[in-house]
């Protein structure tokens, strides 16, 4: 049937991505929705899935957002600039730092201030301890999506404690930091922190291995994982994915290289790039980007001169930008992290906008489930790295 | 009728205890609360930190995170419930089977924390389940969550289930079986909220009166 006012020449209906596999009876035709979540314990937060099957294959995914919308964009243009700040350590709160480097760094594009050294080394560092938690915190939450009830997740849970202790002795909170300033940073770390830092650094390795020992030679995780939810590169790049989800299609693309934001031009480090683009990959990904994240800590440790940590020119209260607009993005540990300011010269944003990694990495989380069975969607959902609180915002 | 305290300890040299059935109960019940795995926002990592290796939920029995509401006894509410959100929770509420207790962990959960100016974020979980323990934070610490559990562990302490020994648990008996959902409306939650568990604080209409208590202005410090 048409409708009556469409064009009598429209174009035909496009082939279905999935085909059906041959109905044999009455029974094989039987297509079955499904609603996962929002309230399952592998949705990771409130997101809902729902989804078709045949049998137990997905035939089709339609995600559902939005039950975490909690207006960050609507505050943050009723707020002021700095009041902002804190509100993005509740996007991704995973990695609550680097969403402060991505805001400061829009304002400082905005206003055009610069940062002293010394703040840009802790800026670094702050950053890639952040990455170096989230990622071993996604594996071990894929692990348990896989079925390891807890055990690895309890592990990377351990880790991350060490890295929050630092956290805490610096800035004063275990997640929410609020540790970025415009121009600098809130407080300096003192060299106890330092020898803190250094003795996670020298001990990561060895976590590191016994990890891998476990987790990535371990058949089950392999069957599972290989050759399932496979990205091609061509449809990454089109549909705008970055971060390690990219990467492990083999796109190299990693703004720390790209922008070279801060001080990234000065450390020597690799962007490990995969080759199918399957679910291990992906996995695979995040601990090899954790290697290099020490990589740049270690670097950044030794080279760390001293000095002050804010711009002494920029004022943070009653903080007025000229007009103009600006957008700034980071390599979170998701991927892109986008932040687009326009400015009336108001104390208060005239548009925000954030480009959140998670959300744009979930677009195509029905390519990738189509044709796979049910649990190996849960385990792709996993691997994409969602952080509710991003994607809906 | 409680055994008295001296004879107890009598009985308990001769190797015998004394104990009531409540007791027990209470104990069993305290020792093994199992938690709803229910995470809304950032106030779930902290929760589940608490269940990592550091802080040890399980030396409080609290460990066993249950997928189904069905299996559940407590529901931590972690994290901002949405308007959208809101509604599910109520139904995950009503599917636990009693006793039931809850927490409502984190500012958000609590009344909006931050994020209350916002036009989809319910100003407090408590309009619409009765909460027996909340929790400050924004994320509350690990501890606090402790603290939490323990609270509530004394509650269960103090309830009465048999009927020998008087109040039951009136609190629990008087509930209704099960709590109206809200419905997501045109520009709200209708109802915007549960008036049996909840009612907009009493106005302040009169001034108070100066000179009198503790909410007279300071004079001697300026004077
Ligand atoms: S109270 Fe704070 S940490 Fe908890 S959910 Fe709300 S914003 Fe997140």
């Amino acid at each position: 049937m048409r409708d009556v006012d469409e064009p009598v020449g429209a174009a035909p209906e496009p082939e279905p991505r999935y085909k059906l596999t041959p109905v044999e009876s009455a029974f094989d035709q039987q297509q079955l929705e499904v609603s996962i979540g929002p309230q399952h314990p592998s949705t990771h937060g409130v997101f809902r899935m729902d989804v078709t099957l045949d049998g137990e294959v997905v035939t089709k995914l339609k995600p559902v957002m939005g039950y975490l919308h909690r207006n960050h964009e609507q505050i943050a243009e009723r707020t002021t600039y700095l009041g902002t700040m804190p509100f993005t350590d509740r996007l991704d709160y995973f990695g609550s730092l680097a969403n402060n480097w991505g805001y400061a760094l829009t304002v400082e594009k905005l206003a055009g201030i610069t940062v002293p050294e010394r703040a840009e080394y802790l800026r670094v560092i702050m950053c890639e301890l952040t990455r170096v938690v989230n990622h071993t915190c996604v594996a071990g939450f894929l692990l348990q999506d896989l079925g390891a009830w807890m055990t690895p997740l309890v592990w990377a849970l351990r880790e991350r404690e060490k890295v929050l202790d630092v956290f805490e002795s610096v800035t004063g909170a275990r997640m929410m930091c609020n540790y970025f300033r415009f121009g600098g940073v809130r407080v300096d770390m003192t060299d106890d922190d330092l020898a803190v830092v250094q003795k996670i650094i020298d001990e990561y390795p060895a976590f590191l291995d016994e990890f891998e020992a476990l987790m990535t030679k371990n058949e089950i995780l392999q069957q599972r994982c290989q050759g399932v939810g496979v990205l091609s590169k061509e449809l990454a790049i089109s549909a705008g994915i970055s971060g390690p989800m990219a990467r492990a299609s083999g796109v190299p693309y990693d703004v720390r290289k790209v922008d070279k934001y801060g001080i990234y031009d000065r450390f020597d480090f690799k962007v490990p790039l995969g080759e199918k683009g399957d679910v291990f990959d992906r996995y695979y990904m995040r601990v090899l980007e954790v290697a290099e994240s020490l990589k740049i800590l270690r670097q950044a440790l030794k080279d760390m001169p001293k000095g002050p940590i804010q711009d002494p020119k920029t004022k943070i209260r009653n903080f007025r930008p000229a007009k103009g607009e600006a957008y700034g993005r980071i390599e979170s540990p998701k991927g892109e992290l986008g932040f687009y300011i326009v400015s009336q010269g108001d104390k208060s944003p005239y548009r925000y906008h954030v480009r959140a990694p998670s959300f744009v990495n979930l677009t195509i989380l029905e390519d990738m489930c189509l044709g796979h069975k049910l649990a190996d969607a849960i385990v792709i959902l996993g691997a994409v790295d969602i952080v509710l609180g991003e994607v809906d915002r | 009728m409680a055994v008295d305290e001296g004879l107890k300890r009598e009985l308990a040299r001769t190797g015998v205890v004394t104990t009531t059935f409540e007791a027990i109960y209470n104990w069993g019940r305290r020792s093994s609360i199992w938690p709803l795995q229910f995470g809304l926002a950032c106030c779930a990592i902290e929760m589940m930190a608490t269940g990592g290796a550091r802080f040890d939920l399980a030396r409080f029995g609290a460990e066993v995170f249950r997928g189904s509401p069905r299996q559940a006894d407590l529901m931590i509410v972690a994290g901002t419930v949405t308007k959208k959100m809101a509604p599910q929770v109520v139904r995950l509420w009503n599917q636990m089977p009693e006793p039931k207790y809850c927490i409502a962990m984190g500012a958000c959960a609590i009344a909006g924390g931050p994020f209350k100016e916002g036009y989809n974020v319910l100003k407090g979980i408590d309009r619409f389940i009765p909460v027996d323990v909340h929790i400050p934070g924004c994320p509350p610490r690990p501890e606090a969550l402790l603290h939490a559990i323990i609270t509530l562990q004394e509650k269960i302490d103090h309830q009465h289930f048999t009927r020998l020994s008087h109040p039951i648990a009136r609190e629990i008996d008087e509930r209704p079986a099960e709590y109206p959902i809200p419905r997501l409306g045109k520009h709200d939650l209708e109802p915007p909220a549960n008036p049996v568990v909840w009612q907009p604080p009493e106005p302040v209409r009169s001034l108070p009166i100066v000179g009198q208590g503790a909410l007279a202005p300071a004079k001697e410090g300026k004077a």
